[in-house]
């Protein structure tokens, strides 16, 4: 039953993600194309997202713990420092570069197609860089 | 070359992006940001326990293309670039600014925005903002 959540948790996500356009790499670029072609769809995913997650955690985070763990696992870290924005700003250079995110790209591995695995690879590489030099 | 407006995919597909992350919150009590789910199961693992979450969540997402192509049919979806070079280089900057900004656009984006996190409200501002400069400078400028 644990492993059949997470893995329907994956699924589900993976789902989400086609049915958004956000496996589209044209649609996410163009998404941020805002003085061009702007095609505004993305904005409706954040929002059905954030609209069935934000009262979602409220009602979870109520509970004691959750079901099948000790406790919740959240960011405790609430510095507004050079890492978090740097880091973002870089993340968005990427993003608007391939359209690509980490959970579209990994998603789109079972595209068996060969610029994907570069990607997703190069993808890798990057946070392996992050993992030497943050200790 | 443009894309439909799709509002209401968009708004449904983004639901059930939601709705996993509830999910994942309430069984486990993780954020379902990818780059983090990613970064924990990358060597060294600091905990353990990352490892069975990270690998199953992402089975599943590996599951939703085939699982969508035998009820669905296919999928739309154009490359931005066939230039591997480029697509090596963005996925490093994706990468490492991910994991460096502790999140991505599932983590800070959705997750953080959610739970009122400040710090994810201000890394959507940076990645949106740097996001949409690039695309600005590779069309209207670089002319690509």
């Amino acid at each position: 039953m644990k492993y059949i959540a997470l893995l329907l948790s994956g699924i589900i996500f993976g789902v989400g993600l086609i049915l958004s356009g956000m496996t589209n790499p044209l649609k996410v670029q163009n998404f941020l194309d805002l003085f061009g072609i702007w095609d505004p769809s993305l904005a409706f995913v954040m929002g059905g997202a954030i609209f069935v997650a934000l009262p979602g955690f409220w009602l979870v985070q109520k509970q004691k713990k959750p079901i099948f763990n000790e406790s919740f696992d959240l960011p405790k870290s609430k510095d507004l420092d050079f890492r978090l924005i740097f880091g973002a700003g870089v993340f968005g250079i990427g993003w608007g570069i391939g359209g690509l995110c980490p959970g579209p790209a990994l998603t789109s591995i079972t595209f068996f197609d060969i610029g994907i695995y570069i990607f997703v690879v190069s993808m890798l590489f990057g946070m392996l860089i992050t993992k030497k030099i943050v200790k | 070359m443009e894309t439909e407006f799709t509002p209401i995919t968009s708004l449904l597909g983004g639901a059930l992006i939601g709705l996993s992350a509830v999910m994942l919150m309430a069984t486990y009590g993780k954020i379902a940001g990818i780059s983090g789910i990613i970064f924990r199961i990358l060597p060294p693992v600091l905990r353990k326990e990352s490892i069975p979450v990270g690998i199953l969540f992402i089975f599943g997402l590996l599951l939703a293309v085939p699982l969508w192509n035998l009820f669905f049919g296919d999928i739309e979806r154009q490359a931005v670039s066939d230039n591997y070079f480029i697509l090596g280089v963005s996925g490093l900057l994706v990468g490492f600014g991910s994991s460096y900004g502790n999140g991505c656009t599932s983590g800070h984006g959705v997750c953080g925005l959610s739970r009122g996190s400040i710090r994810s409200l201000i890394a959507t501002f940076s990645f949106m903002f740097t996001g949409f400069l690039t695309v600005y400078i590779l069309r209207n400028i670089l002319g690509l």
